[in-house]
C-alpha cells in the first residue's frame, strides 16, 4: 500500500520536472549559500585554533612582559637561575617585498617535550638549527609563497606547521627581527621545581598568564564572521522561501490526489508520513548538490576572505578548504530542516483538512484579503520586535535581531501593501481591458507573492549593503586623503642608517616626521602607541572627532592623549578620562579621531613622551613632507645615496591603494553574496511565473475567446511581471535605506568600532531597479513565449474540462 | 447483510443558511443485490453515496458496511474498509494525472493488496481500454476517463461497489456494454452494487430502484 501510494505521489514530479528543479534548486543555493559561508568560518576558526596551537601555547603557561614590550634575553637567565624552567619565544613578523611570514624564535634546548615542533626535533641536524645562517621550518605551501625571498635562513618544508609561521632558533630569529637579544615571552614548563625564588624577585616586569586558550585574532575577527554568517542567513532566507512556494504549489496541485488516495483507503496517517518522507528525500537530495555547491563557493570566496582578515586584522588563513564532517553533516541538516519548515504550514493544512474538501488549487492562487491582512499584522508584530531589538538590543546580535526583524517585516507586508497599489490602480482604471489587467494582476499576486518577497529581499538588501559600501568608500577615500598628507614614507634598515637618512633628508624636504611606534596593552586590548611630531601637517589635516581646541600642542607637552574611535567606544571614555599607558604612565584623554579600518585601539601622544617613556623603540620609519612632483627624484636619490631597497620606501599614493584595496577586499565577499542572493530571487520569480502559467489558463482562456490574441496576451504577462517587480523595487528602497542606517550606525558600531556618516546613491538604485525590470521580464519571458505559441485546442480544452 | 442505512441526517452549512439534504434515509443491501439510485439533480445522491463510503460523517442516523459501524470508526478504520470492501465510482473520476491508464487501472488493486496484472489486463480489453493503457488521463475522452475510473473500482473486487453515474458520459451503446460487465463482475462475486443514474431504462435493468427526494428515499 505504502509503495503503490508514494509511487502516486512521487509520479506528480515526473509529470513536473521544472517544479521538481525549482525546488531542488532553490533548497540547493539556500544550502550552498549558507554551507559556503559556514565552511568559510570553519576554516578561519580552525586557522586561529592552530594559530593558538603554535609551540603549544595553548598548553603551556607563559611569563609575559606587562607593558607589552620586549624584554632583554638577561631575564631568562635570571629565571634559569633561579630555578624557573622556562624556555624563550620570540615573535614578531618578517615582510620584504610584499612578501610576509609570522616569525617564532625558540631555544631547542629548553623548549619542553611536545612543544617543539616535530620536525624541528627529527631533523637531527640541532647544530644546523641554531648555527647561522640556521634552518626556516615551515608549512609546504608556506615555503612554496617564500621561495626565492632574501634574507631567509634556507627553509625546510614540514607538515603540521600552520601555514604563514616561520620557526627558527631564537639567535636566527632575532636577527630576522632585528630584535637582537630581545625575547617576545617565555613559556612554562608544565613542571617546576620547588623553592624558586618568586617571579617578583627575580623578574619583576612580567606576568604569568594562563594557557591561551583562542588566539587575540578569534575575538577580533568575530563580528566579521556574525557578518558573513548574516549574510549567508539571509541568503538561506531567500532560499527558504521558493522552497516553501515550491513545496506549497505542489501540494496545492496534488490536492485532488490526495483526495482520491484518501477516498481510495490511504489512511490520512499514512499520507502525511509519505509526504514528509517525501519531503526529506527531495532535502536530503537537494542538501548534497548544497553541500557541494557550497563547497565551491567557499573555495571561490576564500582567498578574498583570507587576505581581508590578513590586510584587516592580521590573521592568517590557510588558502585551501579541507571538508570537515562536522561542517557538511550541518549543511545536510540545514537543508532538512528548511524543507521540513517549509513543509510544515502545507503538512498542517492537510492534515486538517477534510477529505471532502474541495480539490482545486486555491489557497496558493486565490486572492485572500484577510490572509494578507493576517501577513499584515505579523509584518507589524515583527515590526515591533525590530523597534524594541533597536532600542534596547546591544552590540552585534542586538543589530542583527533588528535587521532579521525588519527584513521580515518588511517582505510579510509587501503582499498586503502590492493589493492595495493595485486595487487602486484597478478603481483608476479606464477601459475594459485596464480594469481587467489589474484585477487578474491582483487575482495573482498569492501566486508569486513569495518570489516576490524573496525579491523585496534581496532587493532591500542590495539597496542596503550597496548603501554602507558607497558610503564607505566615500568616507574613506576622503579620510584617508587627510589622515595620509606626507608624500613619502620611508623605513631605514638600521638605526644607524636612520640617523644618517635624518641628516640628509632634514635640508632636502619640507619636513620629516618620525612614525615610531610601540604596542602594549590599554584598557586589557593590545593597543598600538604612536608618538606625533608637533608639526602643522597634523593639526591641519587630522580630523577629531572629539576634542579640545589644543589638542595637538597639549601632546607636544606631554600633557595629554588621543585615542582612535574605536578604542575611546570600546573603553566607554570620556574627554579628561586618565589614559594609562603600558609601562605605568598616565595622560588625560585629550581627543578622538577615527580610525577606519583598524580593528585595533589605537593612543597618541608626543613624540618626546613616547620617547622618554619607551627609549628603545623601534626609531628607523618617518614621513617626509615635501612637493609631491619631487617625490620620484627623491626616491631615486635615496636608493643612490643610501643603497635603500625600494620596498622600503612607499608613497602616499601606494598607500592609499593598499588601504583601499584592503577595503573592497573586505566587501567583496558580501557583494558576492548580495549578487546571489539577487540571482536566487530572480530564478523565485521565474519558477513561479511557470508554473502559475499552467494553472492561469482557465481564467486567461475566456479571455482568449473573447477576443485577445495570444500575442496581446503574452506581452501583458510581460508587461505585469516587470511592473510587479517595479512596484516591490519602489517598497524595497525605503527599507534598504533603513537596513543601511542600521549597517552603519548599529552593526558596523559594534563589530568595528567606528561608526560612518550615510550618503545616498540614487543612480545605483536606478541601476538596481533596471536590473530588478530585467529580472522580471526574464523571468516572465519564457513563460509568455509558451502562451503566445500555445495551441487553440488547449485553450479550448479549458472550457471542456469545466465541469 | 453488506449495506444497512438508517434514518440517516446530513446537512450543510451554506452561506449562513442550513441546508438539510437528508432527512432519515433507510436503506438495506444485501450481497448479490444490485440497487438503482435516482433522484433529481441536487437532491443529496451523491451525499449519500459519499457518506456510505466513509468519506464524510453523518449528523444523525446508523451506516453499516459488512456489519460495521462507521459512526464510531476512526480514519485509518474508514480507509482500510475503503482499501478493503468499498469501491466508489467518482461522478468526476478522480483519477490520478501523474499516471497512466494502466496504472490508474491497477492503482486501487494495489493499494488493497490485490492486484493481479492479467485480470487488470483482461478487464481493460473488455472495457475498450486495451490501446490507451499508456496515455495519461489528460489525453483521454470525458468517456474514456469514465470507464479507466470504473475498471480501476471492478479490478479491486471490492464487496460494495457505490457507483455514482458511472454511465453519464457514455453513448448509450458504451454505457449498455458497460453495466453488462459491471453487473456481471457483481453478480460473479457475489458483491453488492448502489448505483445513481438518471436513466429509467438503466435503473431498470438492476435488481430494484430507490428514488431519493425530499431528503427521503421512496
Ligand atoms: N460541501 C458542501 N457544502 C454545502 N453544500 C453542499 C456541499 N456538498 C453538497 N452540497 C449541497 O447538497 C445538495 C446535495 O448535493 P449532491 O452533490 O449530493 O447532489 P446530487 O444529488 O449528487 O446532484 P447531481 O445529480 O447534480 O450530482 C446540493 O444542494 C448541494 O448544493
Ligand atoms: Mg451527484
Amino acid at each position: 500500500m505504502r509503495r503503490t501510494a508514494l509511487a502516486a505521489l512521487l509520479s506528480h514530479w515526473r509529470r513536473h520536472p521544472l517544479q521538481l528543479a525549482s525546488l531542488l534548486l532553490g533548497l540547493a543555493l539556500a544550502t550552498a549559500l549558507w554551507s559556503g559561508v559556514q565552511a568559510i568560518n570553519a576554516e578561519a576558526r580552525a586557522s586561529y585554533d592552530r594559530a593558538a596551537e603554535v609551540l603549544g601555547q595553548d598548553q603551556l603557561e607563559s611569563l609575559v612582559p606587562r607593558d607589552g614590550q620586549r624584554v632583554p634575553d638577561r631575564v631568562f637567565v635570571d629565571l634559569r637561575r633561579a630555578g624557573w624552567q622556562v624556555t624563550p619565544l620570540i615573535e614578531g613578523r618578517w615582510a620584504r617585498a610584499g612578501r610576509a611570514v609570522q616569525v617564532y624564535g625558540i631555544d631547542p634546548f629548553t623548549m619542553p617535550a611536545g612543544a617543539l615542533p616535530e620536525a624541528v626535533g627529527e631533523s637531527g641536524d640541532i647544530s644546523g638549527f641554531f648555527t647561522p645562517p640556521g634552518r626556516g621550518f615551515a608549512a609546504p605551501e608556506t615555503v612554496a609563497e617564500l621561495e626565492g625571498a632574501e634574507g631567509l635562513p634556507p627553509l625546510i618544508a614540514a607538515e603540521g606547521i600552520m601555514p604563514g609561521i616561520l620557526i627558527a632558533d631564537i639567535g636566527i630569529a632575532q636577527t630576522l627581527l632585528r630584535a637582537e637579544g630581545q625575547i617576545s615571552r617565555l613559556l612554562l614548563a608544565p613542571d617546576q621545581p620547588l623553592g624558586r625564588a618568586p617571579l617578583e624577585t627575580v623578574a619583576p616586569g612580567l606576568d604569568r598568564l594562563a594557557p591561551q586558550e583562542t588566539a587575540d585574532v578569534a575575538q577580533l575577527t568575530g563580528s566579521f564572521h556574525l557578518n558573513l554568517t548574516a549574510f549567508g542567513f539571509l541568503s538561506f532566507a531567500v532560499g527558504l522561501f521558493i522552497v516553501h512556494a515550491a513545496i506549497g504549489l505542489a501540494f496545492e496541485q496534488r490536492r485532488a490526489m490526495f483526495r482520491t488516495l484518501r477516498a481510495l483507503g490511504l489512511p490520512l496517517r499514512t499520507l502525511v508520513g509519505l509526504l514528509a518522507a517525501e519531503v526529506m528525500l527531495l532535502a536530503l537530495v537537494a542538501g548534497i548538490v548544497g553541500v557541494a555547491l557550497g563547497y565551491g563557493i567557499a573555495a571561490a570566496l576564500l582567498p578574498d576572505v583570507a587576505a581581508t582578515l590578513r590586510g584587516l586584522y592580521g590573521a592568517t588563513l590557510s588558502g585551501s578548504l579541507s571538508l570537515r564532517p562536522e561542517w557538511w553533516l550541518g549543511g545536510l541538516a540545514i537543508a532538512l530542516i528548511g524543507a521540513g519548515v517549509a513543509a510544515a504550514q502545507s503538512l498542517w493544512r492537510l492534515w486538517r483538512m477534510p477529505l471532502l474538501a474541495s480539490a482545486q488549487p486555491r489557497a496558493w492562487a486565490r486572492a485572500s484579503a484577510r490572509g494578507f491582512a493576517a501577513l499584515g499584522a505579523l509584518a507589524g508584530l515583527l515590526a515591533g520586535v525590530a523597534v524594541i531589538a533597536g532600542v534596547y538590543g546591544q552590540g552585534v546580535v542586538g543589530g542583527f535581531v533588528l535587521l532579521g526583524a525588519l527584513l521580515l517585516a518588511a517582505a510579510l507586508a509587501l503582499p498586503g501593501a502590492l493589493a492595495l497599489a493595485l486595487g487602486a490602480a484597478e478603481r483608476l482604471a479606464r477601459g475594459v481591458l485596464a480594469q481587467w489587467f489589474w484585477a487578474d494582476t491582483r487575482q495573482q499576486l498569492p501566486g508569486l507573492s513569495l518570489a516576490l518577497m524573496a525579491l523585496m529581499l534581496a532587493l532591500s538588501a542590495n539597496i542596503g549593503v550597496g548603501t554602507m559600501v558607497a558610503s564607505f568608500r566615500l568616507t574613506f577615500t576622503e579620510w584617508l586623503d587627510q589622515r595620509l598628507p606626507s608624500e613619502l614614507y620611508v623605513t631605514a634598515r638600521t638605526e644607524e642608517e636612520a640617523t644618517r637618512l635624518r641628516d640628509w633628508l632634514t635640508p632636502r624636504s619640507d619636513a620629516l616626521l618620525p612614525i615610531w611606534r610601540v604596542e602594549g596593552p590599554v584598557f586589557g586590548q593590545s593597543a598600538e602607541i604612536y608618538g606625533v611630531a608637533d608639526h602643522r601637517t597634523y593639526s591641519d589635516n587630522w580630523p577629531m572627532l572629539l576634542g579640545e581646541a589644543d589638542v595637538w600642542a597639549r601632546l607636544a607637552r606631554a600633557e595629554g592623549a588621543i585615542v582612535n574611535e574605536q578604542l575611546w567606544r570600546r573603553a566607554g571614555l570620556r574627554i579628561g578620562d586618565p589614559v594609562p599607558l603600558p609601562g605605568g604612565a598616565i595622560r588625560p584623554l585629550v581627543g578622538v579621531y577615527s580610525d577606519y579600518g583598524n580593528p585595533r585601539g589605537q593612543v597618541i601622544i608626543g613624540i618626546a613622551d613616547l620617547v622618554a617613556q619607551f627609549p628603545d623603540l623601534d626609531r628607523r620609519r618617518y614621513a617626509i613632507r615635501t612637493d609631491p612632483a619631487a617625490v620620484p627624484e627623491l626616491r631615486r636619490a635615496l636608493v643612490q645615496e643610501f643603497g635603500l631597497p625600494e620596498d622600503s620606501m612607499i608613497d602616499q599614493g601606494a598607500v592609499k591603494d593598499l588601504s583601499l584595496r584592503i577595503f573592497e577586499r573586505t566587501f567583496a565577499v558580501t557583494a558576492a553574496l548580495n549578487v546571489l542572493t539577487m540571482g536566487v530571487a530572480g530564478f523565485a520569480m521565474f519558477t513561479s511565473l511557470l508554473t502559475l502559467a499552467a494553472m492561469r489558463l482557465p481564467q486567461l482562456a475566456p479571455v482568449w475567446a473573447l477576443g485577445l490574441t495570444r500575442t496581446a496576451l503574452a506581452r501583458l504577462e510581460v508587461l505585469r511581471a516587470m511592473l510587479l517587480a517595479a512596484l516591490t523595487m519602489a517598497l524595497a528602497i525605503p527599507v534598504g535605506l533603513i537596513l543601511a542606517w542600521v549597517l552603519l550606525a548599529v552593526v558596523n558600531v559594534a563589530a568595528f568600532g567606528w561608526r560612518l556618516p550615510m550618503f545616498v546613491f540614487p543612480a545605483d538604485w536606478l541601476w538596481l531597479g533596471a536590473l530588478a525590470l530585467a529580472a522580471g521580464g526574464l523571468a516572465a519571458a519564457w513563460p509568455a513565449w509558451r502562451l503566445a505559441r500555445i495551441e487553440p485546442a488547449t485553450l479550448v480544452k479549458v472550457f471542456a474540462d469545466e465541469r | 447483510m453488506l449495506l444497512s442505512i438508517n434514518g440517516l441526517g446530513k446537512g450543510y452549512d451554506s452561506g449562513g443558511a442550513r441546508v438539510e439534504v437528508l432527512r432519515g434515509v433507510d436503506l438495506a443491501l444485501d450481497p448479490g443485490e444490485t440497487v438503482a439510485l435516482t433522484g433529481e439533480s441536487g437532491s443529496g445522491k451523491s451525499t449519500l453515496l459519499h457518506l456510505c463510503a466513509g468519506l464524510d460523517r453523518a449528523d444523525t442516523g446508523r451506516i453499516e458496511v459488512a456489519g460495521r459501524d462507521l459512526a464510531g470508526a476512526d480514519d485509518a478504520t474508514l480507509a482500510a474498509l475503503r482499501r478493503q470492501a468499498v469501491g466508489l465510482v467518482f461522478q468526476q473520476f478522480n483519477l490520478i494525472p501523474s499516471l497512466d491508464v494502466g496504472a490508474n487501472l491497477a492503482f486501487h488493486a494495489r493499494l488493497s493488496g490485490r492486484d493481479d496484472p492479467a485480470a487488470i489486463a483482461a478487464l481493460a480489453d473488455r472495457l475498450g481500454l486495451g490501446g490507451l493503457m499508456r496515455r495519461y488521463p489528460e489525453q483521454l475522452s470525458g468517456g474514456q476517463q469514465q470507464r479507466v475510473a470504473i475498471g480501476r473500482t471492478l479490478a479491486a473486487r471490492p464487496a460494495l461497489i457505490l457507483a455514482d453515474e458511472p454511465t453519464g458520459n457514455l453513448d448509450e451503446a458504451t454505457g449498455d456494454a458497460v453495466l453488462d460487465l459491471m453487473l456481471e463482475l457483481v453478480a460473479e462475486a457475489g458483491a453488492g452494487l448502489l448505483m445513481v443514474t438518471h436513466s429509467p431504462r438503466l435503473a431498470a435493468r438492476l435488481s430494484r430502484r430507490v428514488h431519493l427526494s425530499g431528503g427521503r428515499l421512496a
